[in-house]
């Protein structure tokens, strides 16, 4: 049963994934695989937080964590259409683009994970020391 | 209907990254995220063949969008490269560096047998 509310999870988180691509390409037509980039840096502070936060109070199940987790923000963001666009831009010759958009991935999706760690922690710091005084 | 078969295909895609996950984890006792960089870079390496072949726009919703958009995945890749952090840079450094090379390597050869 578990494999089935991942999938369902992941389903809406490719749905949302999806979505967000088509709402920045309406906006913006550009080359530059900017709606890649949005959902793999808003889903890695997401997971971060989420698993040094909200999954940590035990408040969820452990069925829902990885619903969740694994299947909803994991399904949210993607490697395969990253490494995919990096090839097509270097195959049509837009060297420099392919670079930023390596560079930005490596270092932004780093950081934003970080961030995601940092705040969950200190949420969950504030979190268990309310606890102790009720 | 767009909608409903990029939903299909990450269904599948997520259930399969999943079922992989548990696989290696009842097989193998590193620590090393395994299973993250093989669907990774297999994933890199079936979406570059099948954007470079000439098939129906709701195939590559389903299979590419869908299915491999979400048999792939970067915020678990880039949670576990930060649980490395100083830990174990030797680990950070090569795990960070094989899924972006082998991601890179796979999606060009991909790309380039279709």
């Amino acid at each position: 049963m578990l494999y089935v509310y991942v999938g369902l999870a992941g389903a809406l988180g490719a749905l949302v994934r999806y979505e967000i691509g088509v709402g920045i390409h309406n906006f913006y037509g550009g080359s530059f695989p900017f709606p890649t980039l949005a959902v793999n840096l808003i889903g890695s502070f997401l997971l971060g937080w989420l698993t040094h936060f909200l999954f940590r109070t035990e408040r969820f199940s452990p069925t829902v964590v990885t619903a969740l987790g694994t299947g909803f923000i994991g399904s949210f963001t993607t490697f395969s259409t990253f490494s995919v666009e990096t090839i097509v831009m270097i195959e049509t010759g837009n060297l420099m683009g392919a670079l930023f958009y390596v560079t930005l991935s490596i270092f932004l999706g780093l950081f934003s994970s970080w961030m995601g760690y940092k705040l969950g922690n200190r949420r969950f710091r504030r979190f268990t020391s309310r606890e102790g005084e009720s | 209907m767009d909608l409903i078969v990029v939903m299909v295909g990450a269904f599948f895609g997520a259930m399969a990254r999943f079922g992989i996950g548990q696989l290696v984890k009842k097989w193998s006792t590193s620590v090393f995220p395994w299973a993250t960089l093989f669907v990774n870079v297999s994933g890199s390496f079936l979406l570059g063949y099948l954007v470079n072949m000439t098939v129906d726009y709701k195939i590559v919703l389903g299979l590419g969008v869908g299915f491999l958009g979400s048999f792939t995945t970067f915020s678990t890749f880039k949670l576990e490269v930060m649980r490395f952090v100083a830990k174990d840079w030797i680990r950070f450094g090569m795990y960070l560096l094989a899924t972006y090379v082998l991601g890179l390597v796979a999606a060009y050869l991909g790309y380039h047998l279709a």
